[in-house]
């Protein structure tokens, strides 16, 4: 488990994570979701050690990390930033973490295995391609089977087959039970590999719930409908005060207003649920043709609640007033 | 992805990825932490590299220039220029060979005790390195005992080898051997001497943490300081001079205590001890105290 109490870190007069809290639980892929800057890795590096917070504290399995006795035999990191010797042999750089933790060579061996780099562990890192890289750190991560893994990024500059690799990884380690932080700015690649989800812009929490929560919560509903009366539907939707739209299609070349074909209109409907709008329909002998609750996709949701704490202000907002959107938007949803 | 594994989805880590029961041993100690840095300085080139220009350089001008000298001993003696050298090497032929080749010799020393830290920063291996050792002093601490062994071992076979091979050669203007006084501890004493120098590189590198800046700095100390210190006026200059790192440090490969000197060879060895520590110490700090 990983907890993390009201971190705090300023970097020359800018903060990078602003009083951060939260857990990670075990048995589960956790992603560690935010835009470019949000202050992910740089959170990565507080609870690692290797940045002392301004303030707060991090823990894994309730100890400090300089206070784990072999800590790469409790934690796994992949970090963004590359650390390995272009000069030196992936084996060779497996090597010397390995005896400092006192693990066998034979380990060095098996987490090559595991990562497909056997047939290269002798050639100097430097010339490994991205991809190759990226598992050599996934080895290093491996190396002490660990209990907790913090991976920063890990599908970056991977294949989709690498990608692939990587999610199968994740969740089958999960099933075993062991603690799993993942970064990503990627919120499809999220969508389908985490089970949990903490979301942070501006270095402070903006979400902190389960995968389908997240998705389900952060966009504002909206059902689709299609009916050959669109005319009576919109009467009696507005006046018990939701919204409608027409949608779905594009205006058609004869320059008449999009969403209808031959006489079926589609209509986007806000501020009431599907249930409703059937009944209403129904009451007054309406036809249905389609009648679809929309879900928001996570890029969707992730844009929604990041937006405004986007790091550099591409919504047009000045700084300050967009962190205080952001608090307020996570507020909002927190009370929903 | 040249090294790609085929993709099974089922379990891509169920055989591998488990601890074999080897690997559930206990707590690591301070051993595997001195084998560990073992591994960083031997499987890196620019190691091995720099320790084989070590040796070339530093027995190879001792030969170089001893040979040189021999040969035109009788002209350097005539014209009345060289006189002076001659004089210093008569009355210390010890301490002019341990300087010969040394006084080069050492820069790679230099090069290689900031390299070994520095080269963790540019790399990112520091990373690496504080993951694994996240108590910071335990990993510099390994990295200089690895590192000073491997330099005092090298350094004390380099200086004899300096010793017999440039003996054999001035041996027919002056002959020198091991067991006069004084030569043996001036070979034995050049050796940690450079070793304690190499350390000392070592901190000035973890201070200063980039390899351009750390070089520059270490060479300034054992190069330029000591010209500076001597242009100071009056007996100024000559104190300071004396109290240098690498000036005090090489007292200790003078056979005898010379005219002049204001400190003997031990004092001076260790006052170049104290600079170490002192640097070594500063380097701790702010390893522990800085982001990595």
């Amino acid at each position: 488990m990983i907890e993390a109490r009201d971190l705090t870190k300023v970097y020359s007069g800018k903060v990078a994570v602003d009083h951060l809290s939260f857990t990670v639980q075990p048995g589960r892929v956790t992603g560690f979701l935010g835009p470019n800057g949000a202050g992910k890795s740089t959170t990565m590096r507080l609870i690692l050690g290797l940045d002392r917070p301004d303030s707060g504290v991090a823990t894994i399995n309730g100890k400090r990390y300089a206070e784990l006795p072999n800590p790469l035999r409790t934690v796994g990191a992949l970090l963004e930033a590359k650390s390995v010797h272009g000069g030196r042999s992936a084996a060779n750089h497996l090597l010397f973490l390995a005896q400092s933790q006192g693990l066998p060579k034979s380990r060095v061996d098996e987490v090559l295995d595991l990562v497909g780099l056997r047939d290269v562990a002798a050639k100097r890192a430097g010339t490994f391609s991205l991809g190759m890289n990226q598992r050599l750190g996934i080895a290093a991560a491996m190396l002490g089977d660990p209990q907790v893994l913090l991976l920063d990024e890990p599908v970056n500059g991977l294949d989709p087959e690498g990608v692939l690799w990587i999610r199968n990884l994740l969740k089958y380690l999960a099933t075993q039970g062991r603690t799993i932080l993942v970064s990503s700015h990627l919120m499809n690649e999220m969508a389908v590999t985490a089970d949990h989800l903490i979301v942070i812009g501006r270095g402070k929490l903006i979400a902190d719930s389960a995968t389908q929560d997240v998705i389900a919560r952060s966009s504002e509903q909206s059902v689709r409908v299609r009916t050959p009366d669109a005319a009576r539907l919109t009467g009696l939707i507005e006046a018990e005060g939701g919204k409608v739209s027409r949608g779905g299609e594009p205006v058609s070349a004869d320059g008449v207003a999009g969403g209808v074909a031959g006489g079926v209109a589609t209509l986007i409907v806000t501020g009431m649920p599907a249930p409703r709008i059937g009944e209403l329909a129904a009451s007054a002998s309406v036809v249905l043709h389609e009648l679809s609750p929309q879900l928001a996709s996570l890029e969707e949701a992730f844009m929604e609640l990041t937006s405004g704490s986007l790091e550099f202000g591409e919504h047009g907002h000045p700084p300050a007033a967009a962190a205080d959107g952001a608090a307020a938007a996570a507020a909002d949803r927190g009370s929903r | 992805m040249t090294a790609a594994q085929p993709v099974s989805p089922a379990g891509p880590v169920s055989p591998p990825a488990g601890l074999t029961g080897t690997a559930a041993g206990g707590r690591a100690g301070f051993g595997h932490l001195l084998l560990s840095e073992w591994t960083k300085i031997r499987s890196v080139r620019s190691t091995v590299w720099a320790l084989i220009l070590f040796v070339v350089i530093t027995i190879g001008f001792t030969v170089l220039v001893t040979a040189l000298i021999t040969a035109n001993w009788d002209r350097g003696r005539g014209g009345g220029g060289g006189g002076g050298a001659h004089v210093g090497i008569i009355a210390d032929p010890a301490g002019f060979l341990m300087g010969a080749g040394v006084g080069l010799g050492q820069l790679t020393i230099c090069v290689l005790g900031a390299l070994l830290i520095t080269t963790e920063y540019s790399t990112g291996v520091i990373r690496a390195s504080l993951l694994a050792v996240p108590r910071r002093t335990p990993m510099l601490a390994a990295k200089a005992i690895v590192f000073a062994a491997v330099v005092l071992v090298l350094a004390e076979i380099v200086c004899f080898s300096s010793f017999f091979a440039g003996s054999a050669i001035l041996h027919s203007r002056v002959p020198v051997s091991l067991s006069d006084p004084g030569v043996a501890r001036a070979v034995i004493g050049t050796g940690l001497y450079l070793t304690v120098l190499g350390l000392l590189a070592l901190a000035v590198g973890a201070l200063i943490r980039h390899t351009a800046g750390a070089i520059s700095t270490v060479i300034g100390v054992v190069l330029v300081l000591p010209i500076l210190s001597g242009l100071l006026p009056g007996s100024w200059g000559a104190h300071i001079n004396a109290y240098l790192p690498q000036q005090a440090g090489m007292l200790i490969s003078h056979a005898h205590k010379q005219a002049g000197d204001l400190l003997s060879a031990w004092q001076g060895f260790g006052v170049l001890c104290i600079w170490t520590a002192l640097l070594l110490a500063v380097g701790i700090y702010l390893l522990r105290r800085r982001d990595a």
